[in-house]
């Protein structure tokens, strides 16, 4: 029978039929959903545009927590995380092999953490009273007076995320543009010097990073969609949804809030939708400022 | 002439150059690692060095209780420990396989075969790897119900074979292999299965290594579907198990321990399939560009 398999149908099916299920359905789904009322029980009822209205126009968690905490720790985790990925990535591509494995394993390693299992380190070392490690030494250093709630204030909360965010965005894209560098060729650097670069930086934005554009985008891409995926840490940190004052609230938490624990999944679809959209058009804004086009 | 002074890349050698590298990258990886360090020191925390005040960083009498516990525990909530296990190893090994299977077949028709709407499809994909999963899990679990795949190993699994990353990359790795080999097996007479499985599957390991880390790391820690999909407490896997222990342990001491070594069973495979296929990993990876 291996022998007549012939056409691209054999190797296209499968792959189809499960990306279209698990992928495209629900999206399609999400968008359809959000035009409607449905609360899991009932049929859904066309609604038309007033999830959306409702979301932009009376949700005061949204747009006084929801939308900013989103932006803010995307704008902070996503670029520093991309930038200190490739600084990383070109600083290893210029020491020996065996200390660059090394270190690039351990630089790697956060990212195949899982996130639930992680959240017991966090919350151990930040823990709010004086067994917290952050705590014991900052008291035992003398730099606090008592035991911050690092946790369950708002304040900090949304800084903890963050640090834990960049602390796990060394992944895949990294992986990407560590390989980019180290194939860069050689003598476009010799060639360059000869034509006049003058320092590391030139070096840096005239050879290796239009060298490795692609990987570059790809980085990109990994790292907008890195930044959305662990949303859901600020829950898992302070231990509740919402988290406290909505400090750490992200659109994912949202939606969680509004789809599994007040059943309101029309609602929860439209936040979704607006989701995926704010996840392209930053990619998309990314791909234009790396000069997609070149 | 201008003395060459630029960047070496990949040298064979130390030399003093490095220094300024080494002076960032070692202090930056013992940063990372440190949470790592806290998790295995932990892990092997006596309950008196657990309730230590002030708390230690680092083990002094390393023991295994935790892990013990972490075994009573589970019988006491009536699964034993031994079938969460069972049941991470079964999705995890055979979705890997079938992931990986999936995904270069797939690979292969985009990258090699010629037929319609074959661009279309590959740019549908590439705009797939800015999706979050996370983001349409309400109408991810309304599909996987409405399929009557509720309570089914079947769930754990083929909701998360088909990546976009993956199949971005093999196809972006194949894209790299010669054309001419294929061409004189088919003039050989093999059909493009053969082919597919004699010549192209050797040829692209590293990138079938880098999709079944991928795909490893998704499963084995997923926990999305034995918490939504899955109501039969006998089939959840580890990572399950393993997110529930705070609301299963009272005690939130004795509960860290657990959770330690909890995260320590999970982070440990990852890290020893990924030490071991680095290097074919970096290989895929230079492939990976988004032109």
């Amino acid at each position: 029978m291996i022998r007549k398999m012939n056409g691209p149908w054999w190797f296209l099916t499968p792959y189809i039929i499960l990306f279209a299920t698990f992928i495209v359905i629900p999206v399609l789904l999400a968008v359809g959903l959000s035009f409607t009322y449905f609360n899991t029980i009932e049929t859904p009822e066309f609604i038309g545009l007033r999830n959306y209205i409702e979301l932009l126009t009376r949700d005061e968690v949204f747009m006084q927590h929801v939308l900013p905490n989103t932006i803010r720790f995307a704008f902070i985790v996503g670029p520093i995380g991309y930038i200190m990925s490739f600084l990383l990535a070109w600083m290893l591509s210029q020491i020996p092999h065996r200390p660059r494995t090394l270190l690039a394993i351990v630089l790697y390693s956060p990212s195949m953490t899982a996130g639930v299992a992680m959240a017991v380190v966090w919350t151990v070392l930040f823990s709010g009273n004086a067994t917290g490690y952050l705590n014991a030494w900052l008291l035992n250093v003398g730099l606090v007076q008592e035991p911050i709630q690092f946790l369950t204030s708002p304040q900090y909360l949304m800084n903890i995320m963050i640090v834990v965010s960049l602390w796990g965005s060394m992944g895949v894209g990294f992986l990407a543009m560590l390989a980019g560098i180290m194939n860069i060729d050689q003598t476009l650097y010799e060639a360059a010097y000869m034509d006049g670069l003058k320092n590391r930086w030139q070096e840096i934005f005239y050879i290796t990073i239009p060298s490795m554009k692609p990987q570059m985008l790809f980085g990109a891409v990994m790292a907008v969609v890195g930044t959305f995926q662990v949303g859901a840490i600020g829950v898992q940190l302070s231990g509740a949804n919402p988290t406290p004052q909505y400090a750490g609230q992200l659109m994912v938490n949202h939606i969680e809030d509004f789809g599994f624990i007040r059943f309101l999944m029309g609602y929860a679809s439209a936040i979704s939708v607006v989701l995926l959209i704010m996840i392209y058009s930053i990619s998309k804004v990314t791909f234009s400022l790396l000069g997609e086009r070149d | 002439m201008a003395k060459f002074s630029g960047m070496k890349i990949n040298p064979k050698h130390f030399h003093r150059s490095q220094i300024k590298f080494f002076a960032v990258l070692i202090p930056m990886a013992f940063f990372v690692s440190l949470p790592m360090l806290f998790i295995i020191s932990h892990a092997f925390k006596p309950m008196n060095e657990l309730f230590a005040f002030p708390p230690r960083f680092l083990v002094r009498r390393p023991t295994f209780d935790n892990f013990r516990n972490l075994v009573s525990v589970a019988s006491n909530s009536g699964i034993p420990f031994s079938r969460y296990v069972f049941n991470s190893l079964l999705v995890t090994s055979i979705g890997v396989f079938l992931s990986i299977l999936v995904t270069t077949m797939a690979a292969y028709a985009l990258s090699k075969l010629k037929f319609k709407g074959k661009k279309l499809l590959f740019e549908i994909n590439t705009l797939a790897l800015m999706f979050v999963p996370i983001a349409v899990t309400i109408p991810r679990y309304l599909t996987i119900a409405r399929l009557g795949l509720i309570d089914r190993y079947l769930v754990l699994i083929l909701p998360l074979i088909a990546m976009p990353v993956g199949l971005f990359l093999v196809k972006q790795f194949i894209d790299q292999t010669p054309n001419e080999v294929i061409e004189s097996a088919k003039i050989d007479g093999a059909s493009e299965m053969q082919i597919y499985l004699r010549i192209i599957l050797p040829i692209i390991a590293p990138a079938v290594a880098t999709v079944g880390i991928l795909s490893f790391q998704l499963i084995w820690n997923d926990v999305v579907g034995s918490t939504l999909y899955v109501d039969d407490e006998s089939m959840k896997t580890l990572s399950f198990y393993f997110s529930t222990l705070a609301s299963l342990v009272g005690n939130p001491v004795a509960g860290q321990g657990m959770m330690a070594a909890a995260s320590l069973i999970m982070f440990v495979p990852n890290i020893v399939i990924f030490i071991f296929l680095q290097n074919k990993v970096m290989n895929t990876m230079a492939h990976s560009g988004l032109k």
